[in-house]
């Protein structure tokens, strides 16, 4: 009875749009190889991984060309098998410019994948399991990039006792772990026995949000007997899909400030990562392809596609059909994903979609709307899921009080969902301030 | 009453004649010197001189261990009037003045996205690194101006920063503001100048900005022995040596190694295009 007046869900947050619909029914498809695929050596957090290839090298597909370099790092798998044309600094997501592994696909190979080393689930211990996920490349499908074998890993002194499956896909456009649920709900369950064996949790839940009660029915029904897993379903809310908000949601436990999913008991891994981990392992491939969505306004074939990496955004919304006067490409979806300066930057294993708008629907939804003082309606701190205060916090980033918003406000906590400047009636860049005050803060911190 | 009186009397006596003693025996002897000669610094308190402030430097000159040349605000003749008054030698530190390592305003260089948000440098470097083709260039929205207490940086025409020598006296504000690390802070004499940090090479480069370095290397083969070498695609010039060289920029095809004069400004070479475009450079941003 207790637990029909618990919700599963967070305080706060927003409802925007979700625009789900155009493309959540439309199976995944597999994309053409460009001519010229570019795989970054950093496309997770932590350290790049170091290249085993040189130019003019042929290499085939799924042949590791670039290995992890220390802990924080993962492998690099050829996209195609091809030609290594060069190895050279090519434009990042964030305008960067960053060591890149330049390869030209053989247009007549018939693009077999290479197989390594098979991890077994019932014969492999955890820390072999850690080690397969690590050479075969696999981080936060999610967005964040992060290397998974590093958080499968609890800090000493610490258990897990429950992994979280993050079927969340909150963000509005993206429908990408929505497919993965329904197409690929076999590797799921394959890659949560593997998931509990290395972090040797006892039991997991899989989290979906209700605009995908399909995926949730499928789940539910191919769920084999003998796995501890239980699936629940969330109402709608943004950011539910964070892993802060999720562990919240459904485990009714908070994160401390400044802590980690371990310091609760949880492990939150997201649902298009277990899926890679349950297909990949057993025939020791690493990642090549990911799946994105490819959507917003302005594309006209939108759909879920199962795209090599290293692709570029321009060939990928060429394909697609974009239309002529697309003037914002947002790499993930409107709320969290960066948007882009350049097109001719590859598509890494962190870009779960390209959501287009034309400038008139640009202008339409935001306009070239002045920027007006803050009038302390306090629908912010209402939107903030963390119960920060964006108003005050943006006020102090405009003074640079950056002391006062670290100690006092806690701005290090906040994950930029984009919640309060979605709310905010003044049209106040609240997210742009705090991504702006927070590399102050670094850079400051490290100059002491 | 009159006992009231007579105890407030005796205390105030007390008190007065401790404060007598106290003026007597503690007292210090500070150098008159020090504050004519604070009267006489500029009183900008930039710290340009390495010292805490106008007083500071003071203090430090009249106690010998700095001379009167290492303020950089003042001219030659304020500098003299101190050093006269002080009775030492003027000293005769080399002005030093911030240098812009890009020259790509918007009549040469492309953007290649439009930038919209928080109207900062270094807020726009955080959204996929400003709207800018070149990644290391300068993006134009004035971190540098406004951090310039001196005012003496201003932007031109086409949104790039002019650093007016005679004004900067090297605080080095603008080199932490920038966030495209394009500000350093350089001596007068050093009249050889690179102003691209573009670490690409070939045609590409002039694509993004038409006075980008190729790294063709003329420079580095025109220059004698050694003063520059080609690194990452960038010409480096090594100031230890004699660097007193023009003919290095005569031949470079873009104007991206630049000979700065007092008082004209960079000069480029003659093989340099020149520019006369007063709007930004044709061809629509992609």
């Amino acid at each position: 009875m207790l637990n029909l007046a618990r919700k599963d869900s967070f305080a706060n947050g927003i409802h925007p749009p979700e625009m789900k619909d155009e493309t959540s029914h439309l199976a995944i498809r597999r994309f053409p190889f460009a001519p010229l695929l570019i795989v970054p050596l950093s496309q997770h957090l932590g350290k790049p991984a170091s290249s085993v290839v040189r130019a003019g090298q042929e290499v085939s597909r799924g042949q590791v060309i670039a290995e992890a370099d220390g802990f924080m790092s993962v492998a690099m798998h050829a996209p195609a098998s091809g030609i290594v044309k060069k190895i050279a600094l090519a434009p990042g997501i964030g305008g960067n410019m960053i060591e890149s592994v330049y390869i030209e696909p053989h247009p007549a190979s018939s693009q077999e994948v290479e197989g390594g080393e098979a991890c077994d689930v019932e014969s492999a211990t955890a820390d072999e399991i850690i080690a397969a996920i690590q050479s075969a490349g696999i981080v936060g499908l999610g967005g964040a990039a992060f290397p998974t074998h590093v958080k499968l890993k609890p800090p000493e002194g610490k258990t897990l006792d429950t992994l979280i499956i993050n079927g969340v896909e909150c963000e509005p456009y993206l429908t990408t772990d929505h497919r993965v649920m329904l197409e690929q709900t076999a590797d799921i369950f394959n890659g949560i026995r593997y998931l509990l064996k290395a972090t040797g949790a006892g039991e997991s839940i899989i989290a979906i949000e209700a605009n995908k009660s399909d995926a949730a029915k499928k789940l539910q029904d191919e769920c084999p007997a003998d796995l501890p897993v239980s699936i629940r379903v969330c109402p709608v809310k943004y950011p539910q899909g964070a892993e802060k908000m999720v562990i919240q949601s459904l485990l009714h436990r908070e994160i401390p400030s400044g802590g980690l999913p371990a310091d609760v008991g949880a492990i939150c891994v997201n649902v298009a990562t277990t899926a890679e981990i349950g297909r990949l392992l057993p025939r020791g491939h690493g990642i090549q392809e990911r799946v994105i969505t490819i959507g917003g306004p302005g594309i006209k074939r939108k759909g879920n596609y199962r795209i090599p990496i290293g692709t570029t955004v321009r060939f990928a919304l060429d394909e697609a059909g974009a239309a002529k006067d697309i003037a914002r490409v947002f790499l993930g979806g409107p709320m969290m994903g960066p948007s882009v300066s350049n097109l001719d930057i590859p598509i890494t294993k962190g870009t779960s979609g390209i959501t287009a708008f034309t400038q008139a629907q640009i202008d339409e939804a935001t306009g070239h709307k002045h920027i007006y003082p803050c009038i302390h309606c306090a629908r912010c701190v209402e939107a903030c899921p963390l119960f920060l205060n964006p108003s005050q916090l943006g006020i102090l980033a405009k003074n640079e009080e950056y002391d006062r918003m670290v100690g006092e406000f806690h701005l290090m906590d906040c994950f930029e969902c984009g919640a309060c400047s979605y709310v905010c009636p003044s049209h106040i860049p609240l997210v742009q301030y705090f991504r702006l005050s927070k590399k102050m803060v670094r850079k400051l911190s490290a100059a002491k | 009453m009159s006992i009231a009186v007579l105890t407030l009397a005796a205390l105030s006596f007390l008190f007065a004649s401790l404060l007598v003693l106290a003026h007597r025996k503690l007292h210090v002897d500070e150098d008159p010197r020090i504050d004519a000669a604070h009267q006489m610094l500029p009183g900008t308190n930039c710290g340009a001189c390495g010292f805490p402030g106008c007083l500071g430097l003071a203090e430090a000159m009249v106690d010998g261990s700095a001379l009167p040349g290492k303020c950089t605000v003042m001219n030659d003749d304020e500098r003299d009037d101190v050093a006269v008054f002080l009775g030492v030698d003027a000293g005769a530190e080399e002005k030093v003045v911030a240098r812009l390592a890009c020259a790509g305003g918007t009549n040469v260089a492309r953007n290649r996205a439009r930038y919209e948000g928080l109207d900062s440098c270094r807020a726009a470097t955080l959204v996929a690194g400003g709207g800018k083709a070149c990644f290391w260039g300068c993006l134009g929205l004035g971190d540098c101006e406004k951090v310039c207490d001196l005012d003496a940086i201003y932007l031109n025409e086409h949104d790039l920063p002019i650093v007016i020598e005679d004004a900067c006296t090297a605080c080095g504000d603008c080199v932490d503001a920038c966030p495209k690390d394009l500000f350093s802070l350089h001596p007068v004499s050093h009249h050889l100048w690179v102003a691209c940090k573009n670490l690409e090479k070939g045609d590409a480069v002039l694509a993004d900005c038409e006075v980008a370095c190729d790294a063709c290397g003329k420079c580095a083969v025109d220059a004698p022995g050694g003063v520059i070498t080609m690194i990452d695609n960038l010409p480096v010039v090594d100031y230890t040596r004699n660097h007193d060289v023009r003919n290095a920029i005569e031949r470079c095809p873009t104007g991206a190694i630049v000979w700065f004069e007092k008082d004209s400004g960079p000069v480029a070479g003659r093989a340099a295009p020149r520019f006369h475009r007063q709007g930004s450079r044709p061809g629509s941003p992609t």
